[in-house]
């Protein structure tokens, strides 16, 4: 993917013209079961309003830290956001999961609106994440492209002008009066992003897209997001994949918790939060009354432990690792299968895995997992690991995100290889020389 | 040039800060939403569009069988036939634009959530895709019409007041339309509103003349139907054909009231309640 990244990060934008001014955004979320009990909750709400007083339910919020929140039933999920963007500059925003990335671009493509503070904009936005939007399968393709193009906000004059170029992107010439729901699933996402394409947009927001979609689709991104910059236009890539940041960005932006820690260079920013990350997370134990999680599932303990022959605690390529997790199931009858994501420290799922099937049933109270990662598999680095509890295989229920950090070491005996080794990971494969004697 | 921002996205709308001219921009997506809506319900059925005429045939006949022949309730020397179909036609198309257009927003929670346009074009579409099915009803009923004159000997006095029609069908739209999106808002907050809307609907038509004349009820009933602001279309429409019934200006005018009244709110709630609908549906 590295080659094709090349946005040559280091050009200065050609004018100093802010086209985005983010001022003192804030986004408050309520948490739990928002339909129950609104009534009352609005009703009180309105009545202090009208006295003149304050919001009652204002006070009462916590930070957006999942780890920490759960009496307060309102969260802060962006606090205090400041940042400009001037035109022609390609803006990296990292940072976690849940640091509020998502919400930041909600709030920029308009979908949902700021608790406070306010964004100023110059100029059309469009983003790479409504690709096929509104698409109707019974449509054809031309129709489709009408349609799709009016609500990302074209008039159908315009979508006329661009009709020959959108269908010839695509190439999708000979079905374009199929309907769409005969399309293969790679046609379909080319004609949809064939239109998003042709928006031409002073502001173009890109998204996590990027880590779906096959190596052509990504290719075709990143070559819109060249043009578009290349031409003069802003674009905010969002990410939590540092490597690819650091190929497309000259300045970035780091979220924890909902607030700006970070803005200056891609460099420097990624430093800083390579510095801040380091620590090593191996158990975590709660209290019910504190446990992360919601009200499908609650985090008990989590820890991990490395298993050698030699019986020394310590991480290396050769270590079988043991991943024990005890969680408060808090429904019954439920049938539930455990995920597992082994991610990389730039943020790439490096695998993941799930439970064994078919699925059990579980009964509400203390539910166990055990889950062994080989020796003999993973690099050397940083890795953390999240894990996803899924309700009937498809949807998932509770995300404890980065619950375990972990540095894999080289073998200090290994003498053969000094550096380290290429990849994310490094099996131990059966692979041979077979000598011609 | 420091103050050329083409767009500020701040937390709330003053409560008449309507954007029309955004909404007019976003013209062409209402009517390739009301063609996307009228090709896909019809694609893939065996009949196609003869839907349009089985439905309300079909009320019209358990009607006359029900009211007509078992309850025998009057129809005002109105061919009970036509009687009924032109009251099924009319109300087909308010509960039609009032009930779609409740659920825009759960509905296309979806697509509201990735990208932004002006919400109102959805329940905007849905009035006007409505809108062709309801021309295609009236000439049902137009052909029914002809049909009975020639085969029954029936007399119809169509006169001048037919000239209003394309205003009462104005009325209900604007009524079914407001009514509509003030509970689509309403229901993104309070999830059971919409069974009782389903019910509520349904009550309304039983307080509404279309499977009685007005002239029927008396003393206090008369009193309250006469309230609902349904019946004055009603009772137009019947006698712009049969002249037999009431027209009454005032009656119409209270109706233009309340429709365009009802209208307004149903603006100001949907524009309030548009910003914020993501985070509670």
């Amino acid at each position: 993917m590295r080659n094709f990244l090349n946005l040559n990060p280091n050009t200065e934008p050609s004018t100093s013209m802010e086209v985005i001014k983010v001022e003192n955004l804030y986004k408050q979320y309520r948490l739990g079961q928002v339909s129950t009990g609104s009534i009352a909750h609005d009703l009180n709400r309105w009545w202090h309003t009208v006295r003149g007083k304050e919001d009652p339910y204002e006070k009462i919020t916590g930070i957006n830290n999942r780890e920490e929140s759960g009496s307060n039933d309102y969260v802060w999920a962006l606090q205090d956001i400041n940042f400009s963007v001037k035109q022609g500059e390609v803006l990296g925003i990292i940072g976690r999961n849940g640091a509020g990335k998502s919400t930041l671009l909600k709030i920029l493509s308009k979908v949902t609106s700021p608790t406070k503070g306010n964004i100023k904009v110059k100029g059309r936005i469009a983003s790479l994440l409504e690709v096929g939007t509104g698409f109707h399968p019974e449509l054809t393709g031309r129709e489709n492209i009408f349609l799709n193009g009016a609500i990302l906000g074209m008039t159908k004059s315009e979508i006329r002008s661009k009709f020959d170029e959108i269908v010839a992107f695509s190439g999708v010439e000979k079905y374009i009066d199929t309907p769409v729901k005969r399309y293969s699933s790679g046609m379909y996402v080319r004609l949809a992003f064939a239109v998003a394409a042709h928006l031409e947009p002073e502001i173009l927001i890109v998204d996590e897209v990027l880590a779906v979609g096959d190596v052509d689709f990504q290719k075709k991104c990143i070559g819109k997001m060249k043009d578009v910059s290349g031409e003069g236009r802003t674009v905010l890539f969002v990410s939590h994949n540092m490597e690819a940041v650091k190929g497309l960005c000259q300045r970035a932006v780091f979220l924890e918790q909902g607030k700006v820690v970070k803005n200056d260079s891609t460099q420097n920013v990624i430093d800083f939060y390579l510095q801040n990350n380091r620590d090593l997370k191996l158990s975590q134990k709660f209290e019910y009354s504190n446990a992360p999680g919601n009200e499908f599932a609650k985090l008990k303990s989590v820890s991990l432990k490395p298993k050698r022959d030699d019986g020394k605690p310590i991480i290396t390529v050769k270590s079988e690792l043991e991943i024990e997790l005890e969680y408060w199931n808090e429904f019954d009858q439920v049938a539930t299968n455990l995920s597992l994501h082994l991610n990389s420290f730039t943020g790439e799922c490096v695998f993941a895995a799930i439970t064994q099937l078919p699925v059990p049933i579980l009964q509400k109270g203390v539910q166990r997992a055990k889950c062994f990662i080989p020796k003999d598999l993973l690099n050397t680095g940083f890795y953390s690991i999240s894990i996803y509890v899924v309700k009937d295989t498809s949807i998932p229920i509770c995300l404890f995100d980065d619950l375990l950090m972990f540095e894999v070491e080289e073998e200090r005996d290994s003498t053969y290889w000094h550096g380290r080794f290429p990849g994310f990971v490094r099996p131990k494969l059966n692979f041979k020389i077979i000598k011609n004697d | 040039m420091k103050d050329s921002w083409t767009e500020i996205i701040s937390p709330k709308r003053s409560l008449l800060d309507i954007n029309l001219k955004e909404l007019w921009r976003y013209r062409d997506l209402i009517m390739l939403f009301v063609r996307r809506d009228f090709v896909s319900q019809y694609k893939q059925t065996i009949l196609g569009p003869i839907w349009l005429f089985v439905q309300p045939l079909f009320t019209t006949l358990t009607f006359f069988f029900v009211f007509n022949q078992i309850a025998k309730i009057p129809t005002d020397n109105i061919d009970p036939i036509l009687f009924y179909l032109s009251g099924i036609t009319l109300w087909n198309y308010f509960s039609d634009c009032f009930n779609k257009t409740s659920n825009t927003f759960v509905a296309n929670a979806g697509i509201f959530g990735k990208v932004y346009f002006p919400r109102l074009t959805t329940p905007i579409s849905i009035v006007i895709s409505n809108l062709i099915k309801l021309g295609i009803q009236v000439l049902l009923f137009l052909a029914i019409m002809v049909y009975q004159i020639v085969t029954k000997d029936i007399q119809v006095n169509v006169n001048m007041h037919i000239l209003i029609l394309p205003y009462l069908i104005l009325l209900m739209a604007v009524m079914g339309l407001g009514l509509g999106i003030i509970f689509s808002a309403l229901t993104t907050k309070y999830r059971d509103l919409s069974f009782l809307l389903t019910f509520g609907i349904q009550l309304l038509m039983y307080a509404t003349p279309i499977i009685y004349p007005l002239s029927y009820t008396s003393g206090k009933l008369h009193a309250i139907i006469s309230m609902n602001p349904l019946t004055p279309i009603m009772e137009s429409f019947r006698y712009a054909f049969f002249s037999i019934g009431s027209f009454d200006w005032s009656g119409l005018a209270y109706t233009s009231i309340f429709s365009f009244g009802v209208l307004f709110l149903g603006i100001i709630i949907f524009n309030q309640v548009e910003k914020s609908f993501m985070d509670t549906v």
